[in-house]
């Protein structure tokens, strides 16, 4: 498999009125073409930071990212990111949120006819098409989120970065999220990297879980591989025993290795 | 005399300011939609649903009705007891007069209520419209550079407590006439309200949208149009509903003391022809009039509200 994005070496520090705060430091990891690989670790443990550094959002303090055989100097398109609160803009309708990327990817080679069945067939993807013209403060917070994932993979990205996706979501809404998640994955080949606190998520969704040890100056503590064949059904997983493996090592690794001290 | 009046009225004109200046009014005040009653009232009874209908009917009607003839019974009561203050019922009358007749004109010193009306709203029309013009692009400017906005918050600071007619004068020097001297007041107590809600909607642009400007790769147009136009807008209108309130308030002042054709001048003219019913029939005219600006600048503003948690 072709590697797509290197992190060598990376570290993350913050400027703070107390002084230099360490985010992250000595994060080595390479992320393969059609993979799908969650960042799972106890909250302030520096997921985000590094799915922003993969993201452009924010730039490495120490070591460097590639993507693409390119070194990562800010955000762009071909790294399209669904943020946890969605973050459609409200004056928009859900057709138009997702229109204004693939107008920035494809519109200098598109005409506006293809442009517009481009932005349909990702809305129907995520089975929003009934709501395509309705604004993001009509509609729940599943569905925008769904819009959300529809505006990343619209624009085609060559990875596509989640940050706690369903995080904001109610337990049913988010395993119908997740299912949708499998097959939209499944139809595209994409590449995803997934910020995740959730365990049956990490396991349900990706080939790699990389597990991040606790802040500050956090760095990936174990790398699990889940050799589970795809498309995945949470029906049959429940009694799977590789499923059962990885995640009881998720859960010794974040309950036991790394016990969070009472906040 | 006419001081005080004029330092009370500015004394409202900055807790107006001050109460009102955060935006987010604009997002509370925004109505909850209305449900439409579900199927099932149709078992219910007719007349029960009329009367249903007839008391909630009462209960918002009411409360201001008893308001209003508080206030008029009070005044009947001190017009009694202070015979140079006109009945309710002189008033009236007063009234019905100048109204059957608004749009007449009889030389430059005798014209209906009607043209003095007009006259202030052309002349709040017109310094609003320069304060739009140069405030609204001045707060995106401050909001967007901060350099320019540390260079200017001083001055703006130190301005804007200053009542706007102490600018008449300078207004009058530069001028050399009183109408564009009273505009001139205007635009000065129109622009600061303007400058400071734009500059501040433009600092206050979610983070949330840049980022998504910030991965999409916008180019600089799209964000201006599709992300900072539209989320600065309620807060724009913020300061254009102030200044509106604010502008109707100095005017009369600024009438007061320039002359000519207004609502401010016909009060003062009608002070000095002891003509008080006419100038408590001005006090009931201002205040509608400020309320429909109020009024029909917060439907606006509703219409481009979003809220920004939905």
């Amino acid at each position: 498999m072709k590697s797509l994005v290197q992190i060598e070496n990376v570290g993350m520090q913050f400027a703070t009125k107390k002084g230099p705060f360490v985010a992250l430091q000595g994060i080595n990891l390479q992320i393969n073409e059609g993979e799908v690989v969650s960042l799972i670790g106890h909250s302030g443990c520096g997921k985000s930071t590094l799915l922003n550094l993969i993201a452009g959002l924010t730039l490495p303090t120490d070591g460097s990212l590639i993507c693409g055989g390119r070194e990562i100097a800010g955000p762009g398109p071909e790294r399209a990111v669904v943020f946890q609160n969605h973050s459609l803009l409200p004056w928009l309708s859900c057709f138009e949120n997702v229109y204004l990327g693939v107008e920035r990817v494809f519109g200098s080679k598109e005409s506006k006819a293809i442009l517009r069945s481009r932005t349909m067939a990702a809305v129907e993807m995520v089975h929003m098409a009934h709501a395509a013209e309705k604004l993001p403060g009509e509609i729940s917070g599943g569905m925008k989120q769904r819009i959300g994932i529809a505006r990343a993979f619209a624009m085609e990205p060559k990875i596509l970065l989640m940050d706690e996706p369903f995080g904001a979501l109610d337990a049913l809404t988010r395993a119908a999220l997740q299912d949708e998640l499998i097959g939209v994955m499944q139809k595209t080949g994409a590449t995803v990297v997934m910020v995740t606190h959730d365990v049956d998520e990490a396991v349900l969704l990706s080939d790699r879980v990389v597990m991040l040890t606790n802040g500050p100056a956090a760095t990936i503590g174990e790398i699990l591989e889940v050799n589970l064949a795809k498309p995945r059904n949470r029906l049959t997983l429940a009694s799977d025993a590789e499923y059962t493996r990885c995640r009881a090592a998720i859960i010794e690794f974040l309950y036991q290795k790394q016990v969070k001290k009472a906040a | 005399m006419t001081i005080a009046s004029i330092d009370i009225s500015l004394g409202s004109v900055e807790t107006a300011e001050n109460v009102s200046s955060k935006p987010s009014n604009t997002s509370e005040n925004m109505s909850t939609p209305k449900i439409s009653p579900p199927a099932t009232a149709l078992s219910v009874p007719k007349n029960a649903v009329a009367g249903e209908i007839a008391g909630r009917a009462i209960r918002t009607i009411l409360p201001p009705l008893i308001g209003f003839a508080l206030l008029i019974g009070i005044w009947a009561i001190v017009s009694m007891k202070n015979k140079g203050i006109p009945t309710p019922e002189v008033v009236w009358n007063a009234a019905v007069v100048l109204f059957s007749d608004p749009f007449y004109s009889n030389g430059p010193n005798d014209q209906g209520i009607g043209w003095n009306i007009l006259s202030s709203l052309k002349r709040v029309a017109i310094g609003f419209g320069f304060a739009a013009a140069v405030g609204i692009p001045m707060g995106f400017l401050l909001g967007r550079f901060d350099f320019l906005n540390k260079a200017l918050d001083p001055i703006i600071s130190l301005l804007r407590p200053v009542s706007p007619l102490a600018w008449l004068p300078i207004g009058l020097l530069v001028f050399k006439r009183a109408d564009p001297a009273a505009t001139w007041t205007i635009f000065i107590c129109s622009i600061w309200p303007m400058i400071l809600n734009t500059a501040q909607g433009v600092q206050r642009v979610p983070q949330d949208y840049l980022n998504v400007a910030r991965v999409l790769n916008l180019s600089e147009w799209k964000v201006i149009t599709k992300i900072l136009f539209p989320s600065v807008l309620p807060y724009m209108l913020t300061g254009i509903r102030l200044s509106i309130g604010t502008a109707w308030l100095v005017i009369v002042a600024a009438e007061m003391l320039t002359g000519g054709v207004g609502i401010g001048f016909w009060v003062w003219d009608e002070w000095n022809n002891l003509k008080v019913e006419h100038i408590i029939i001005a006090i009931f005219v201002i205040g509608i009039v400020g309320l429909l600006l109020e009024q029909g600048l917060l439907l606006i503003a509703r219409r481009f509200s979003y809220d920004s948690n939905s």
